[in-house]
């Protein structure tokens, strides 16, 4: 069973947000990286990139397939986990603490439509 | 003694297996800047060591004429030799800038080979110049564009692809400078109508389509799919590898279908994979034959000529005709099995991937039931738990010199594992199979370690592929390193 972490919002297509100090933290599920397997590379945005909500943010490899990851929300991209680049296994290790991108959001009211952790374990079942 | 040296593991300073004669010219002076700086580092050997060599690392590869290779999606059919002595014969290793009239008997091929195709696929007309799969995709997907661009149709810029399709299709519309949406599959990954109709707008430039399908399945809604396209302005277009099951049974023309392309290199028995090189020739309806790629070898009476097309035409995609030389192969196929047996390929190919299907369904699980093409996907061994996944079953199938089934495609299951027995293999060599497929479900339920732990009789073992992925060593000078 992979692990849910409460209070994050998800989407159906196994990424989380987790909002802090007004900025958003996008990364993938537990379940999305055992589903992967072993990750061997990522291609993030850069900086200052906007983002739109359903949009391809950026995309991994994994040894079975590549896959993109879809951007949960609207906003400018602040961050990016550079760690990523050079050890994208970090993924693998931990999924919920190993962030992908740090958001500005642009409209707050789209987390509200965003699946809670219940919600999204029902999909992952 | 068990042989698994480099060529420069072996190399001796000072060996040679050829002393050749004094050089009869003097040196010349070549200019220091196109000198190299230091020595190439080839390999010292005698002849023997040589020979020896590249033979023993000839057995080391795994090919359809050492065993079974059921790939899904690949048709790995044999390649008869006659495909190759005709081929070689000296009267065809011509030079493309040969005056027209001393090259009538190749341009013969070539148009032949067109007209064949014609009529198979019930379009209208080929061109042989795309080098492959993909870039017949690339060449028919451009032809697609070009259409709407000459009618003004600016606003059709979106390509419809099933979420089940080959990843080359999503691919080539992006090259050809479209976008591609995706459709939904229904569980037999047969395109959802529902989902279709949402996606229909005059933005749409066509769909991309293969029938049978990724799953094996044909696609019975294919007249009503291509008339819901046809209604809105859009363009079918097929994706030809999954030809071969309805080979003389069924033709693209007849579904609604307005371009696509054939792999000469699966349908019609030329070298495929690392052994090509590929041919994908692409064929069109009639109204759009003028935007085939320049240039088109057309019959004037009795005498074949070439036209340069480029003013109509998407233009040339190809250096003159393409891979001429895997033409010839796919020609001297197709007059072999001749056109009344041809329907055989496609009721041969079905017959053995249903029997398989049906022989393998109490250890597999087959997610979809009932009848299906050339092909089917199993997603993983039916018990699951002793963790035992469909790349474990695919390791442990080299250790039975069985080549594996394609794995973890399609990605609508999660386990998939997807066979394509070609016509060309006896009922012996299947009957082996099955049993092989067989025993490795039975040890993953009695001894799972064993195949997890499988390939033991292959030159290299399992492999830690996120490693080879991640810091990949491709060159013997980067393992000196």
């Amino acid at each position: 069973m992979s692990k849910i972490v409460e209070g994050l919002f998800y989407t159906n297509t196994h990424e989380w947000v987790k909002v802090e100090d007004g900025f958003a933290f996008i990364g993938i599920t537990d379940y999305a990286q055992e589903s992967l397997g072993e990750i061997v590379f990522i291609e993030l945005p850069e900086e200052d990139d906007s983002l739109e909500k359903g949009e391809e943010l950026g995309a991994i490899e994994s040894v079975k397939a590549a896959s993109d990851i879809l951007s949960p929300i609207t906003g400018t991209v602040v961050e990016i986990n550079e760690s990523l680049e050079d050890e994208p296994e970090l993924l693998n290790t931990d999924a919920f603490t190993n962030w992908i991108v740090k958001v500005e959001l642009s409209d707050e009211s789209e987390l509200e439509k965003l699946l809670n952790a219940e919600q999204y374990k029902e999909i992952c079942e | 003694m068990y042989y698994d040296s480099l060529i420069f593991e072996i190399s001796n300073k000072g060996r040679v297996g050829y002393s050749l004669p004094k050089s009869e010219f003097k040196s010349y002076n070549i200019p220091k800047n196109l000198l190299r700086a230091t020595e190439a580092n080839l390999p010292e050997v005698s002849e023997l060591e040589a020979v020896r060599h590249y033979t023993n690392v000839s057995t080391k590869n795994f090919g359809v004429e050492k065993g079974f290779y059921p790939l899904g999606s690949c048709t790995m059919k044999y390649n008869p030799k006659i495909n190759q002595d005709i081929s070689n014969m000296s009267q065809f290793s011509l030079h493309p800038y040969a005056p027209m009239k001393s090259i009538q008997g190749i341009l013969e091929i070539y148009y032949e080979t067109q007209r064949i195709l014609s009529e198979l696929s019930g379009l209208h007309t080929f061109s042989l110049n795309p080098y492959a799969g993909a870039h017949g995709e690339l060449a028919g997907l451009m032809i697609m564009r070009k259409y709407h661009m000459d009618r003004n149709d600016t606003k059709r810029t979106k390509v419809i692809v099933p979420d089940s399709a080959h990843g080359t299709n999503p691919a080539s519309a992006t090259v050809a400078g479209l976008i591609s949406v995706e459709v939904k599959s229904n569980l037999d990954g047969t395109v959802n109508i529902e989902s279709l109709k949402e996606l229909l707008t005059d933005e749409i430039a066509g769909i991309m389509l293969t029938n049978p399908n990724t799953a094996g399945v044909f696609e019975k809604d294919i007249l009503e799919i291509a008339k819901l396209v046809h209604d809105i302005g859009g363009l079918l277009y097929y994706d030809g590898a999954n030809l071969n099951p309805i080979l003389g049974l069924a033709r693209p023309g007849d579904m609604g279908f307005d371009i696509m392309h054939i792999n000469l290199h699966k349908t019609f028995s030329t070298p495929h994979g690392g052994g090509g090189p590929g041919s994908g020739p692409v064929g069109v309806v009639e109204s759009l034959v003028k935007y085939l790629p320049s240039p088109v070898i057309k019959k004037q009476g009795e005498e074949y000529i070439i036209e340069d097309s480029n003013e109509t035409s998407i233009g040339q995609v190809s250096h003159f005709y393409g891979n001429i030389g895997v033409v010839t192969k796919a020609y001297t196929y197709l007059l072999t099995v001749g056109k009344e047996n041809m329907a055989n390929i496609g009721r041969y190919s079905v017959l053995n991937a249903n029997y398989i299907k049906e022989s393998l369904k109490d250890d597999y699980l087959l997610p979809i039931k009932g009848i299906c093409k050339h092909e089917f996907v199993f997603d993983g061994l039916i018990d699951k738990s002793h963790h035992v996944t469909t790349l474990d079953v695919a390791k442990r199938l080299l250790d039975y010199d069985v080549h594996p089934p394609t794995v973890y495609f399609p990605l609508t299951f999660k386990e998939s594992l997807m066979i394509e027995p070609p016509e060309t293999e006896s009922k012996a060599t299947i009957d082996d199979f099955i049993e092989v497929m067989r025993t490795v479900a039975e040890e993953a339920r009695v001894t799972p370690d064993l195949v997890k732990g499988a390939p033991y009789n292959t030159v290299v073992k399992r492999l830690d592929e996120a490693t080879a992925a991640r810091k990949p060593i491709v060159k013997y000078s980067d393992l000196l390193k």
